[in-house]
């Protein structure tokens, strides 16, 4: 009796779920002819899609634009980006209009199949219908590039597609942001951004153990590829507070002097913020500067005090095993006062340092930063072959007790061996370079 | 003084903490293969061996260098015996001006004694850091790939003598 009434529910609970859950096919179309659109609409998608930051989960490296491929390390295992061109066997060139607009709106493809939320439609639904049309515009005016989807690798039962829509039904809110008409239009646009198209919290917001970010913590930081992504909101490490101007610069020239550069996964970021409307790049760093919030007296005086520092650098001391190392190495560029690329800013600006987690500085020491081609872009070279594990440690010690304020790194022998296996994959060529290159393309987003 | 091994020899070395490798090398020993370039770390013409690893002399303070074996071209062979490197990049007539090479054949160097079949692409991103105004990538390229055959059938024949009877 009991376990028919069991059985009952069961069925019951499963016939409810698959009621969710079921999505159906949107009909193909024939590949629509790229004259089509309208030149204006396809000049927006493109801006559109260089604010959504599409080209770099959806190309590998040294690969053709939008033709996936790329691999996601998450916590559940590793998912790859689909091929976004207008190929019609193995990208969106059958897709209507109407089914890409539900992919974004609701992380469902056009045959019904729920995508894994590596795709951040939890921020993609808040994204307008024109906004849609003109993303659509312009992805189906690319190039088409013929390349397959690669295999997720993913245990059972999260191989199950139909898993996802659980997930949906507990994180994806479709509907949920409003514009606030008690503040401005530069930062409504700039909110419509950042929560939407942007999904900057996909980084920068910590999640939970089913992969989802955790709405009491937005903004607090999170990770990724190997990188913390630093809080942006009151916790923010950085030593001097950041305001609307200093976040428009760096967001869009990718460094401000009282900041750094922005390297890492962010370089991809602040290259495609510098091809958008300096409007659209002004509106986040409104927004985003309300996020921060005012900064407290304390925290202002802090950073008038790292400012006053930096300015007039006290000669390095070189007492300890790190602090020669840094008065050799780093200190000629890095007290030098010269602009870059011949000096860097002074260490004590540094949120890297500053930060609760030495991942970021440990991997700057290592790889340093490489220039890109084409752009006008910071350099620094990498330790990585000219110090072993125990120098790099003593150079964060010394580092993070002189320029920051606070308390000592931990377990930093073992971060720094790990920063190393993450940071040089590139240059190991032991193993197959096919099986290098996609690990040094990984992402580590959920 | 601080103690500086350089190609299997040690040296007594006067100089700074934060004086680059690359000034010890070419100005107090003479040892000139390695060049000046961009001073930056940017261009690769200073690379030299440090422990195996292709290092970068001109942004290598003397701090970092106590107790670890230092590599330069002169180290590997000489002009009438040619290491199979500086061998294979003759044969190839890899170089035009020059001046970029040395740093090309040591970090190709450090890259075949990890790897000594690197296929095209690991040749590519291994030498990636260094430029090369001539253009003649394509022969370095080649270049490397002979020095991996040559290194090849140098160990087969060493093998070879100490099997003969």
């Amino acid at each position: 009796m009991i376990a028919g009434v069991l059985v009952a529910l069961l069925l019951g609970g499963v016939g409810t779920s698959f009621a969710i859950a079921w999505r159906p096919a949107i009909a193909t179309i024939d590949p629509p002819q790229p004259q089509s659109f309208a030149p204006g609409l396809v000049k927006r998608g493109r801006v559109l899609a260089a604010l959504g930051n599409c080209n770099d989960c959806h190309t590998v490296r040294g690969g053709r634009n939008f033709a996936g491929g790329l691999p996601v390390p998450t916590p559940f295992g590793t998912v790859y980006s689909s091929n976004i061109t207008p190929d019609v066997e193995t990208g969106i060139g059958r897709w209507s209009e109407a089914a890409f607009q539900r992919a974004m709106k609701l992380g469902v493809d056009r045959e019904g199949r729920h995508l894994y939320p590596t795709f951040p439609y939890d921020h993609f639904t808040n994204v307008r219908d024109e906004d849609d049309r003109a993303l659509y515009a312009y992805l189906m005016t690319r190039g088409p590039v013929h390349a397959p989807a690669r295999d997720n690798e993913l245990a059972f039962p999260l191989n199950q597609r139909i898993v996802v829509a659980g997930w949906k039904f507990l994180f994806l809110h479709p509907g949920t942001y409003r514009a606030d008409p008690t503040k401005s239009a530069e930062w409504n646009r700039g909110a419509y951004l950042v929560e939407g198209l942007a999904h900057c919290g996909a980084c920068h917001t910590p999640r939970n153990a089913l992969g989802a970010e955790r709405l009491n913590a937005i903004f607090a930081g999170g990770d990724v590829d190997h990188w913390q992504a630093y809080a942006i909101n009151a916790q923010s490490p950085s030593p001097v507070p950041w305001d609307a101007d200093a976040l428009y610069a760096y967001l869009r020239d990718g460094f401000h002097p009282d900041h750094g550069t922005a390297r890492g996964p962010m370089a991809g970021v602040v290259r495609n913020l510098s091809v958008v409307p300096a409007d659209d790049v002004r509106a986040i760093a409104s927004y985003m500067a309300d996020v921060f919030g005012a900064p407290s007296a304390e925290r202002r005086e802090r950073g008038e005090a790292a400012l006053a520092q930096a300015k007039s650098p006290a000669a390095a001391a070189a007492d300890s095993a790190g602090g020669a190392i840094y008065a050799a190495a780093c200190a000629p560029c890095h007290e030098s006062s010269q602009a870059p690329p011949y000096g860097g800013i002074n260490l004590v600006l540094s949120s890297a340092i500053s930060s609760s987690d030495p991942r970021n500085l440990a991997n700057i020491v290592l790889a340093g930063v490489r220039p890109v081609e084409g752009e006008l872009s910071p350099i620094m070279p990498g330790f990585a072959a000219s110090m072993n594990d125990a120098e790099v440690a003593a150079l964060l010690v010394y580092l993070r007790s002189r320029f920051s304020k606070q308390p000592a790194w931990s377990d930093l022998d073992n971060i720094v061996a790990e920063a190393r296996r993450t940071q040089t994959a590139s240059l190991d060529t032991r193993t197959d370079a096919r099986n290098a290159s996609s690990d040094t393309a990984q992402r580590a987003k959920p | 003084m601080m103690t500086l091994k350089v190609n299997g020899r040690d040296h007594q070395i006067d100089a700074e903490p934060d004086t680059p490798l690359l000034y010890v090398l070419r100005d107090d020993l003479k040892l000139n293969a390695a060049k000046y370039g961009c001073g930056l770390g940017q261009c690769g013409s200073c690379t030299v061996i440090v422990d195996g690893k292709a290092v970068l002399s001109c942004v290598t303070p003397m701090v970092l260098l106590e107790g670890k074996q230092v590599t330069t071209l002169e180290g590997l062979g000489t002009a009438s015996a040619p290491a199979p490197i500086q061998r294979a990049f003759m044969e190839e007539q890899a170089a035009q001006c020059g001046y970029c090479i040395a740093g090309m054949m040591m970090r190709a160097q450090a890259l075949l004694q990890r790897n000594p079949k690197p296929i095209d692409e690991q040749i590519r991103a291994e030498l990636a850091p260094h430029l090369c105004r001539c253009g003649t990538h394509m022969r370095i390229l080649r270049a490397v790939h002979r020095a991996a055959r040559l290194m090849d059938t140098a160990e087969l024949s060493a093998v070879d003598k100490r099997s003969a009877p």
